[in-house]
């Protein structure tokens, strides 16, 4: 196992390396041209200027070369400078990401708590009317567009009724916390700032239950199938033959099984969120790494772009590290080999 | 009463799947105390659901009619908290393939310490565990301290099924139900685990029902044998009596199946064709359409268990079994 971990510990690097060139040149190789951005459109047809921008974001150099000055700067911890921001796209990523962290964490424990339940109620009662309304609950949240259910939502409760505040983070009012981790409840946790904690619990609400409830629908399905799966194999007739009660048999005997399938899935889900909450984001005002991974792409921001994907490709190479350990410590079938 | 009524007693059991296929049709029998008792029967003759039936663990939907005592207790009835309480105290049991009948996330001490705790709530996890440990030595695990802390797929086949009978005997119940318990196992360590079942039966004088398909074991191990098929007892009696003197073709065509070690270079014949499907049951006898006697009464008339010679048997004809062609004796008959 710890040689396995190994293995794939030094894998990482190269596979990022991959992902950072593959990004490279597909950026480059789009038609438009990054001067549009870096240029104004009066100043286009100044050949100095033109010449200038070219000179200092590196264009005039041929394309291998500017991917081996690239990666040079890569490895030494450098992503480069956003045309857009004209700040490093590291600074960028380092403000926006914690942002979708907080979000995303707050979504996957929302969506695999209630899909877990689900799926398991609706094991319980297969076929009867509980199993048709957690499938319902679940198909709504795997088929639903996060645009029309959160505006929806965002419309009710923070329009009509005032429930829930309005986009950002934290109310403008409000009063940041000390930098520390960068997820809002931890820093105003730590710096004891207990009404900054619950402003940011409370502008979580929504957007988390928005984009949580689309990883309820996944994980509810695939819980519900490993739960009927488990309780038709044997061990749960012994468990029973013993003397085991309903609710042991179900917790503690069928869906520690139904679980290892259903790691794999909340391991995919948190990373694919990480990138994937463009849309939640954009309806709740949310200063995440996804609406910077849109603006980039629409002003062909080179760095940023490459950056972006790195993270992306990041998260799902830690994602799927951690799922695999996890998967390890959940089947002992995995542990010993 | 308690003490004169027969340990577990079954009477005109019935069971009904929910899509209304009896699958289970009017089965009497009795097990007592210190004996084994042998049923027989081809794959969907019924004999698991029955059993399983006793345990209280039917398939959902499934109606069962007639009546189960167990120390004259009525069980059929009886609710699901009082069910609970006796699985696993009173009444134990072992599945045939010990692989999926282990749970694989769970280490096989703490499956084992959990049958000992559901029953004795109070008891801590570290007596429990220790009890584990005992068990495991009872059914002859080697180095049981360390056994305990592994997990199924970490055992052999026969290991595994030792530590399912360890489960089962957890609380010494007083029926020990076996379904099938060597059936996936190799067969030197089929005979390592009957007698791991009877050392035990021995020792604390439990009754032991003992299902299989294998006239051989049952030969070895029984004391009385019940033959079903299509969810009835064709024939039941003494081990002795099914072996020599059987008075029903089905069981003599089961006992035909048999290979011996007695030296005769014949042939053996296997039953033509198979069992019924239980959505297609004949009419008449459930044999019939197999049976090399069958005549036009077996084709409409249903026989009934009669008692012929020694045995109870459900032929028309069985008087016609009596001379020659009976049972032939196997080497295990003669162990037994």
């Amino acid at each position: 196992m710890t040689q396995y971990l190994f293995r794939r510990l030094i894998s990482i690097p190269l596979l990022l390396l991959g992902v950072a060139t593959v990004a490279f040149f597909l950026s480059h190789f789009t038609q438009a041209d990054p001067l549009s951005a870096l240029v104004s459109e009066r100043q286009m047809n100044n050949p100095e200027v033109v010449a200038a921008a070219k000179q200092r974001w590196g264009l005039d150099r041929s394309l291998p070369e500017q991917y081996l000055i690239y990666i040079q700067n890569l490895v030494s911890g450098d992503m480069g400078v956003s045309f857009r921001t004209r700040r490093p796209v590291l600074t960028d990523i380092a403000e926006r990401l914690p942002a979708t962290l907080e979000l995303v964490i707050f979504a996957m424990l929302f969506g695999t708590i209630s899909g877990v339940a689900l799926g398991v109620l609706a094991s319980r009662f297969q076929n009867r009317l509980l199993d048709y309304f957690a499938r319902l609950v679940a198909l709504f949240g795997s088929t639903v567009p996060v645009f029309w259910s959160g505006l929806l939502l965002l419309y009710l409760f923070t329009v009509k009724f005032s429930w829930i505040p309005g986009p950002g983070r934290l109310d403008p009012r409000a009063d940041p916390p000390p930098f520390m981790t960068g997820l809002l409840t931890i820093d105003s946790l730590a710096a004891g700032q207990f009404d900054t904690f619950l402003n940011a619990l409370h502008h979580l609400v929504l957007p988390s239950f928005v984009l949580g409830w689309s990883v309820t629908g996944i994980i509810a399905r695939l819980v519900r199938a490993s739960m009927l799966d488990a309780l038709g194999q044997d061990y749960i007739l012994a468990a029973r033959a013993k003397g085991a009660g309903e609710a042991r048999t179900l917790f503690r005997h069928a869906l520690p099984n139904a679980m290892i399938p259903t790691l794999t899935i909340i391991g995919y889900s948190f990373a694919y969120l990480i990138t994937g909450a463009v849309l939640t984001e954009a309806v709740f005002g949310w200063p995440g790494i996804g609406s910077y991974a849109v603006d980039s792409a629409r002003t062909l921001d080179y760095p940023a772009i490459i950056g972006v994907s790195l993270i992306g490709a990041s998260a799902f190479l830690l994602a799927n590290l951690i799922t695999d350990i996890a998967y390890a410590y959940a089947n002992p079938r995995i542990r010993l080999e | 009463m308690a003490e004169t009524a027969p340990l577990l007693e079954a009477r005109d059991l019935r069971v009904t799947l929910r899509n209304g296929l009896e699958i289970v049709r009017g089965v009497t029998f009795t097990a007592e105390a210190g004996k084994v008792l042998g049923i027989v029967g081809e794959s969907g003759s019924g004999k698991s659901i029955t059993m399983r039936a006793v345990m209280g663990l039917s398939p959902p939907g499934a109606v069962i009619s007639g009546s189960i005592k167990l120390r004259g207790e009525e069980l059929v009835r009886a609710p699901e908290r009082r069910m609970r309480a006796l699985r696993g105290s009173k009444i134990g049991m072992i599945f045939q393939d010990p692989m999926t009948a282990l749970n694989p996330v769970i280490t096989v001490g703490k499956l084992i310490a959990e049958a000992v705790r559901l029953h004795n709530p109070g008891m801590s996890a570290s007596t429990a565990r220790q009890r584990a440990v005992e068990l495991l030595d009872l059914v002859a695990v080697p180095q049981p301290e360390i056994r305990v802390n592994q997990y199924v797929h970490e055992f052999s086949g026969g290991m595994r099924q030792r530590a399912m009978i360890a489960m089962a005997v957890a609380n010494n119940p007083e029926v020990l139900i076996a379904d099938e318990p060597t059936t996936a196992l190799d067969v030197t360590v089929q005979a390592q685990i009957l007698d791991v079942l009877k050392s035990l039966q021995d020792r604390f004088s439990m009754g032991l029902v003992l299902i299989t398909h294998d006239l051989g074991i049952v030969a070895g191990a029984a004391d009385d044998v019940i033959v079903m098929y299509a969810g009835k007892i064709m024939e039941s009696g003494s081990v002795r009596d099914i072996f020599y003197r059987t008075r029903h073709p089905y069981t003599r065509g089961l006992l035909s199946c048999l290979p011996t070690i007695a030296g005769e270079q014949s042939r053996l014949e296997p039953i033509p064709g198979s069992p019924p499907l239980l959505s297609a049951r004949p009419e008449g006898c459930p044999f019939h359409p197999r049976c090399p006697m069958a005549r036009d009464a077996c084709r409409t008339e249903e026989p009934v268990l009669r008692p012929v010679d020694n045995v109870l048997t459900a032929c028309h004809f069985a008087e016609d079994l009596r001379d020659g062609g009976a049972g032939r004796v196997t080497a295990e008959a003669e162990r037994a």
